[in-house]
């Protein structure tokens, strides 16, 4: 059996909020939330997904990190800044293809998901996939993940012309091997000027 | 590329060696040609100039670092310019209050690490004033040849002032490093009475990067006070031995100065230039992201973003021939949109194969 590992499934999301929840209770960062919950189109769909930091194996959010701050384990899990270093420059924050980067302002400081170092390092889940009651996150093995699901479950990204690959996994269907997401999408799906929800809403 | 590093490498050293040699200047034109310098204080002085030949050895490599580079030239541009300048100043010395005075950025994080913080940085200033300027022969004391009764002060071999051996003056002068040695001793108390409890600081606390500064410092300050004891009220119990042993505590902790979390000392002050980094890039255009069409970050800091991932050889460029769109970067996303954007590619390939919309028909 392979070692445990960390899947999401977004399309599994049911946007319940317990991984945020579950994350803020975290001894590393009480308080505060690592996960992004994304609604993806706020007037027209329910669809939600979270993310949390996939534990690039060359992490871009370091690579130009101008404080050397980010670091990582052996095991490969990018930590969270290192609080004596980390300036407060943002640039992991735009940088990384995910998104997962936070700048915390009143703290002068990057704070980002550190795959629950401190439980995952003792054999334990990470406190959002103990929490996913969908199992949109979830902590697993490949096995488990290819004996339950319909999918398979890859980690090789492509971000323009730049291959990432994570040590966490996403869920698509069988026979893909790489997710693109998709840049010519972007230009045509800025909001409807006609929208009627957002008017509403004056937005 | 090995050639590349190399070359770094190669520069690092000498920018480390000139500045050892730098020291070694201050030192012999200081103590005007060693006539001051104490020679008992040999040791320390020999281990400062090791330690600045690696702190310089090492923020050169730092800076080798592509987006420390354009940061740090990028910084300076910024708060040079000519008619900033003068409002720069002013905001510099109010950054100088709040973030290295008072240290409040961190009292945000915590009371109890703020007070570890502020006592052990405040006290190590402290006796590093003191320290460095005596094992340099740059300040010496000695009683008047007249009267044994007054001090006189030598800087740089220049008489600068005197004062009488029972005033205030006197006892704060002979007792300062006393006091760094309490002030530090007391943020150690608080550090090590967090890092026992807070269980997020147990939990990725390591021995070599977070406790060891700690022991040192600790041996340091302790040894430092036993010497005032052994000489004031134990009648110089083992002042030879303790002597010694604080000499080791320190040298050794001047040794490990650039390589250690106390390079942050030397490092951190960056955060300052960030804040006129943030404020030039705030004040100009915006960039707006591709999807939403929402400003996201400024169009300076995107730009400069851009040339370090063309330095990292970050492609997040896209051949053109993959989107029909020219120049079209993954940079110029916002990040909620990156976020979505997975999603919404996840989803699609999903529906490739049949799943239906999760919202329903
Ligand atoms: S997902 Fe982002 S934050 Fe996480 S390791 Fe990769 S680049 Fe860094
Ligand atoms: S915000 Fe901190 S961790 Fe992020 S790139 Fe800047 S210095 Fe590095």
């Amino acid at each position: 059996m392979s070692e445990l590992a960390f899947f999401i499934d977004s399309s599994r999301c049911i946007g319940c909020r317990a991984c945020v929840q579950a994350c803020e209770e975290c001894d590393t960062h009480r308080g505060v939330s690592m996960i992004h919950l994304e609604r993806i189109d706020e007037h027209d769909s329910v669809q939600t997904a979270p993310q949390v930091c996939m534990h690039c194996k060359d992490p871009v959010c370091a690579r130009v990190c101008p404080a050397d701050a980010i670091k990582q384990t052996p095991e490969g899990v990018t930590q969270s800044a290192l609080k004596p270093r980390c300036i407060g420059c943002s640039n992991c924050v735009l940088a990384c293809p995910f998104g997962v980067p936070n700048y915390y302002g009143k703290i002068d400081q990057m704070m980002k998901c550190d795959y629950c170092y401190d439980r995952t390092s003792a054999g334990k889940k990470p406190m959002c996939a103990t929490v996913c009651p969908s199992q949109a996150l979830a902590f697993t093995t490949l096995e488990e993940i290819g004996r339950t699901r319909q999918g398979t479950a890859i980690n090789r990204w492509v971000f323009g012309a730049e291959v990432v690959e994570t040590k966490v996994f996403v869920v698509v269907p069988r026979g893909t091997r790489e997710v693109r997401p998709d840049l010519v999408q972007l230009g045509g799906s800025r909001h409807d000027p006609f929208d009627v929800a957002a008017m509403l809403e004056g937005a | 590329m090995a050639n590349a590093i190399q070359k770094g490498v190669v520069r690092a050293t000498l920018w480390g060696l000139a500045f050892a040699a730098l020291v070694v200047a201050g030192v012999l034109v200081g103590s005007r040609g060693l006539k001051d310098f104490d020679t008992a204080l040999v040791p320390y002085a020999g281990a400062t100039v090791f330690a600045s030949f690696g702190l310089a050895y090492r923020y050169a490599m730092w800076l080798q670092r592509p987006p420390t580079r354009l940061y740090w030239f990028r910084g300076w541009q910024i708060f040079l310019k000519p008619s900033r300048l003068p409002a720069n100043i002013v905001l510099l010395v109010r950054q100088l209050f709040s973030s290295v005075g008072a240290q409040s950025f961190i009292a945000r994080r915590g009371a109890a690490r703020w007070a570890a913080h502020w006592f052990i940085s405040w006290g190590s200033l402290l006796a590093a004033a003191i320290t460095f300027p005596l094992s340099f022969g740059w300040i010496r004391f000695e009683t008047l040849r007249t009267s044994q009764e007054q001090y006189q002060a030598f800087v740089f071999g220049l008489p600068v002032f005197r004062f009488p051996l029972g005033s205030v003056l006197a006892v704060l002068a002979f007792n300062a490093l006393d006091i760094s040695a309490i002030m530090v001793l007391i943020g150690l108390g608080f550090a090590m009475w967090r890092r026992a409890r807070d269980r997020g600081a147990l939990a990725v606390q390591q021995l070599s990067g977070d406790l060891m500064p700690l022991f040192l410092l600790f041996a340091i300050s302790v040894t430092g006070l036993l010497l005032t004891v052994s000489t004031h009220v134990a009648r110089g119990f083992h002042y030879n031995f303790l002597s010694q042993f604080h000499a080791v505590t320190v040298i050794f902790t001047l040794l490990y100065l650039p390589f250690g979390k106390f390079f942050h000392i030397f490092q951190r002050p960056a955060q300052l230039s960030i804040e006129f980094y943030r404020r030039a890039s705030a004040a100009g255009p915006q960039a707006t992201c591709l999807r939403c069409a929402k400003p996201f970050a400024g169009r300076l800091h995107i730009d400069d973003l851009k040339q370090v991932e063309a330095a990292l050889a970050i492609k997040f460029a896209a051949p053109p021939a993959t989107t029909g769109i020219q120049g079209t970067h993954y940079q110029d996303v916002c990040p909620p949109c990156r976020r979505k954007l997975l999603a919404i590619t996840q989803d699609g390939l999903w529906r490739g194969h049949g799943r239906p919309r999760p919202e329903g028909p």
